[in-house]
């Protein structure tokens, strides 16, 4: 399934819902990817894979972190807004990270070591016009 | 039942502890953490202090108190977000509230986070009579409601994607605008020509706004140009580029409450949340309320970002409707309208 390229929003969407289905309960997915690389798309199409209406989910940036009840919980975060991990903790992110739900990361860098060892890292690259490329990363950016 | 109960609002649903005090329709103290975080630790700020919900409530409430002149024993009733917002932020301020509640033998009121950006617009005079239509556009909210009394609420449209306040915050960063993004468009688009570029307005069906192709679209425009030519026209247009996406963030937002006042024929109209400061978004609600013979409420800036005012006035209106709540009432960080 990876590495994938989409030519759309909408093949990004139906991408995510393909990775949902391998991830298991307490899964940590980091989206790595600059401003308008499709991360926000691939986690709603990951949420609509673990049964959430995707129109219900939107961008998590200033509201840092989205609920929703899928087959999963769906946790949709975001780290744009913070700058340091630390901030993270006094919002209780351990709860998420280490529960029974799926967590969806954008701008994971800013959570820096709060990632847990085994989050699985996803890169979105911007490839000219709406093409993405999207692939498996090491988390310090490596293959 | 006491027509001007007083009632102490909490609200910590995401980044800030803040605390208020109403006396049936009146305000009587707002006090929000990341403005009054010096006046609530004596001047001493620690690190990582704007988020820490449980050192900030006890000084948030007492200073909320106090600006209202009232002890806590004088409150009739305690109220608290309970959703949307994130689990532990939300916990605090509930926990709390509803052991004050119980402590006082007073009833507690559960408010939603959203109802609360709706009843921004009934702070201060002139309040909107019901129903109305309320636009709540903010950095982490974009909704079209429609408001009727008694808590009866219709969204008839939301963001698929990005909120307003987060499109114009992130555009304002590829044109490195600063932080906060919004004043800052708002700031550097007054000379520009909004003519200057025609950037995308999606179309979606209904009232759905969508923000993301926006800010896609503005990145590939400016990655078209080499690096030389890309430095030249942010600097010699700044204005001009700020100006257009600023229009294309405020057309679909005009153009879904026109088409919602002529087909509710609903003739008051609120703009509640951050994004409703901007000029241009000031001007054109003005402009086309003049045009549809309808009247415009805009709360004062200081109740559109998240404060406890709001939750304290909704807390009044559930009042007077009997709507209190149990104590068993948990936090829905998933809460909808």
């Amino acid at each position: 399934m990876l590495p994938a390229t989409t030519t759309s929003e909408a093949e990004t969407r139906a991408l995510g819902e393909r990775l949902a289905a391998s991830l298991a309960p307490g899964a940590v997915v980091a989206l790595h990817g600059d401003l308008g690389a499709g991360k926000t798309q691939l986690a709603k199409g990951v949420a609509a894979g673990l049964g959430v209406d995707p129109a219900t989910v939107s961008s998590p940036t200033f509201t840092l972190i989205h609920e929703y009840a899928g087959a999963l919980p769906v946790y949709h975060m975001d780290g744009y807004r913070t700058k340091r991990p630390e901030e993270f903790l006094a919002l209780g992110v351990e709860e998420y990270l280490y529960g029974d739900g799926v967590c969806l990361i954008e701008w994971p860098q800013r959570l820096g070591n709060l990632l847990p060892p085994d989050t699985v890292h996803l890169e979105l690259t911007h490839a000219g016009g709406d093409t993405r490329h999207i692939r498996l990363r090491g988390a310090n950016g490596g293959p | 039942m006491n027509p001007s109960p007083r009632i102490l609002g909490i609200e910590t649903s995401c980044d800030d502890t803040a605390s208020a005090v109403v006396e049936g329709a009146t305000l009587r103290s707002s006090v929000v953490s990341s403005q009054d975080l010096h006046a609530a630790y004596g001047g001493v700020v620690p690190e990582l202090a704007s988020r820490d919900h449980q050192r900030l409530i006890v000084p948030v409430v007492q200073q909320a108190l106090q600006e209202a002149g009232l002890e806590r024993d004088a409150l009739d009733a305690v109220a608290a977000t309970y959703g949307p917002g994130l689990a532990g932020s939300l916990l605090v301020g509930l926990s709390f509230a509803k052991a004050l509640a119980l402590g006082l033998g007073v009833p507690f009121i559960g408010v939603n986070h959203l109802e609360g950006h709706i009843y921004s617009a009934h702070i201060a005079p002139p309040r909107p009579p019901f129903p109305y239509l309320c636009l709540v556009v903010s950095g982490g909210h974009t909704q079209l409601i429609r408001v009727e009394d008694g808590f009866a609420h219709t969204v008839m449209g939301r963001t698929r994607d990005d909120a307003a306040g987060e499109a114009f915050d992130k555009i304002a960063r590829l044109l490195r605008l600063g932080y906060p993004g919004g004043p800052a468009i708002d700031q550097a688009a007054t000379d520009g020509d909004p003519a200057f570029r025609a950037f995308p307005r999606a179309s979606l069906e209904g009232y759905d706004f969508s923000f993301s192709g926006l800010k896609t679209s503005v990145l590939y425009y400016l990655q078209d140009h080499e690096d030389d030519a890309r430095e030249a026209l942010l600097a010699d247009h700044t204005a001009d580029l700020a100006a257009a996406v600023q229009q294309a963030i405020v057309d679909p937002l005009i153009d879904a409450l026109r088409r919602a006042i002529a087909e509710t024929g609903i003739r008051d109209v609120a703009i509640v949340g951050g994004v409703s400061a901007n000029r241009q978004l000031r001007a054109e609600a003005r402009a086309l309320c003049a045009a549809a013979d309808a009247r415009l409420y805009i709360p004062d800036p200081a109740y559109c970002t998240d404060n406890a005012a709001m939750i304290a006035v909704t807390a009044f209106h559930k009042w007077q409707a009997g709507l209190t709540s149990p104590l068993s009432l948990t936090a829905e960080p998933a809460l909808t309208l």
